[in-house]
């Protein structure tokens, strides 16, 4: 199908951005704009505005600094596939990024739109909850952050406003101690998932601190695992992870959808926990 | 409704080499831009969600999906098409491997195909087959089953490896 009828603007600032937002009732920021214009030629959504945001300056960088990975508001995911940096210093990240779509999506896609849009199975937002990152949005009011724990509220609810913009998501820059894992079931390669982890922990001599569990296409939002999280904070035997696998059925409750019953999706959640376990296990190369 | 806000935009790109200037719709993919208003139609429309691939064109030497950009965004850019990439003769040895090893039955999803090939074989040297398949695994073919679009890529890759010095 084609899109209903809208107006379209550039945006020359990000003050200008916001402004055209205020001023607009049902306008969109169109950033990578990978899951806008499907969402627009289905007609699942029509606003009155685009506001392009692509021509703002200063919003394209990758930086590390005091310990915090910055990732502006239009990196792209296939920039963020070639940054030495983020294959540095967020290797969770790293680790998602050839499961998300295709090259030519990639080209385009933005990692913060992708946050922004918050699709309950899509890579970027597990990664980010499980990395404890942050949001740094502006609005009308200035500059905020907000933590990923408090982002994603329901489905593809998020805390932004209605006049917020995403400038930036930051994440803690991986250290010698920090283990990620990741791992997906797709159908086929870059589709979503049907069921997803992203997990991050601190290797403490043989153990795993802080384990975070971050599981995704089996809810709302992304869910964290606490109970296995806790579980694996204790030992990483393959008891404990069969004690981990068995905490799932408290932690996830997932509902049928067209790919695959709740039932099969827990079953799956328990085959990824045991490849990502194995991955956090692993020192980093 | 500010005044840069508009439902028409004049813009001016470049395509397949030839500077074009025309008025828009905001709401025009840039597919439909460039089969509706400039007549190249070897870019095609498939599911017009950004999920077959059959509308892959380059933008600023990158390929994107032609239905999840809008014309108007294209202000400025340069824009390669099916059409000029095969003028250009820089995929004549990928279109003839198509050719030779039945890569294509009705054809829909061929150009597609190809820049995306194209993408491939300009990026690394020597793609295995796995990655060749991921990296087409955005566009779908409904005649050949996939195995021969492989082969001709694995060919043409082969064969590109090997006329070098």
């Amino acid at each position: 199908m084609k899109p209903a009828a809208f107006a379209y603007a550039q945006a020359r600032s990000l003050d200008h951005a916001i402004a055209l937002l205020s001023d607009n009732e049902d306008a969109r920021i169109l950033a990578g704009g990978q899951s806008l214009m499907a969402t627009l030629n289905m007609r699942l959504s029509s606003p009155s505005l685009l506001i392009d945001i692509n021509c703002i300056e200063g919003l394209d960088a990758i930086t590390e600094r005091d310990g915090i990975v910055e990732i502006g508001a239009l990196v792209r995911h296939a920039q963020a596939e070639q940054s030495p940096v983020i294959a540095r210093a967020a290797p969770l990240i790293a680790a998602a990024l050839p499961h998300i779509a295709h090259p030519a999506i990639r080209n385009r896609g933005t990692l913060a739109g992708s946050i922004a849009f918050a699709d309950p199975a899509a890579e970027l937002p597990a990664c980010l909850m499980a990395l404890a990152g942050e949001v740094e949005i502006q609005g009308p009011d200035g500059k905020r952050r907000v933590h990923a724990d408090d982002f994603f509220q329901g489905l593809f609810e998020t805390a932004l406003g209605p006049h917020d913009i995403i400038t930036a998501i930051r994440v803690p820059a991986a250290r010698p101690q920090t283990r990620i894992g990741f791992a997906e079931l797709a159908r086929r390669h870059g589709d979503y998932a049907m069921v997803g982890l992203a997990a991050c922990a601190r290797a403490d001599g043989q153990k795993l601190r802080d384990v975070r569990l971050c599981y995704f296409g089996v809810g709302a939002t992304p869910l964290r695992a606490r109970q296995a999280e806790a579980l694996l904070t204790h030992g990483s035997d393959d008891d404990q992870i069969e004690k981990a696998c068995a905490a799932l059925a408290q932690d996830l409750d997932p509902a049928d959808d067209v790919q695959a019953s709740g039932k099969v999706k827990l079953h799956l959640a328990g085959v990824l926990l045991k490849r990502v376990v194995r991955q956090l296990l692993e020192p980093r190369s | 409704m500010s005044e840069s806000a508009k439902l028409l935009h004049a813009i001016s790109l470049q395509v397949n080499g030839e500077p074009v200037s025309e008025t828009v719709e905001a709401r025009k993919t840039l597919v439909d831009f460039l089969r509706e208003d400039l007549g190249l139609t070897g870019s095609h429309v498939g599911c017009e969600h950004g999920v077959c691939g059959a509308c892959t064109v380059r933008v600023n030497g990158q390929i994107v999906r032609g239905c999840l950009m809008l014309a108007v965004q294209c202000d400025g850019a340069a824009i390669e098409t099916i059409e000029g990439v095969s003028d250009s003769g820089a995929i004549a040895d990928l279109q003839d491997a198509f050719e030779k090893r039945n890569a294509l039955q009705c054809g829909y999803c061929t150009p597609g195909m190809l820049l995306t090939s194209a993408e491939l074989l300009n990026q690394t040297n020597a793609p295995t087959r796995e990655e060749i398949r991921e990296h087409l695994s955005g566009n779908y073919c409904r005649c050949t089953g996939y195995h021969a679009i492989i082969d001709a890529v694995e060919a043409t890759i082969r064969a590109r490896a090997g006329a070098k010095p």
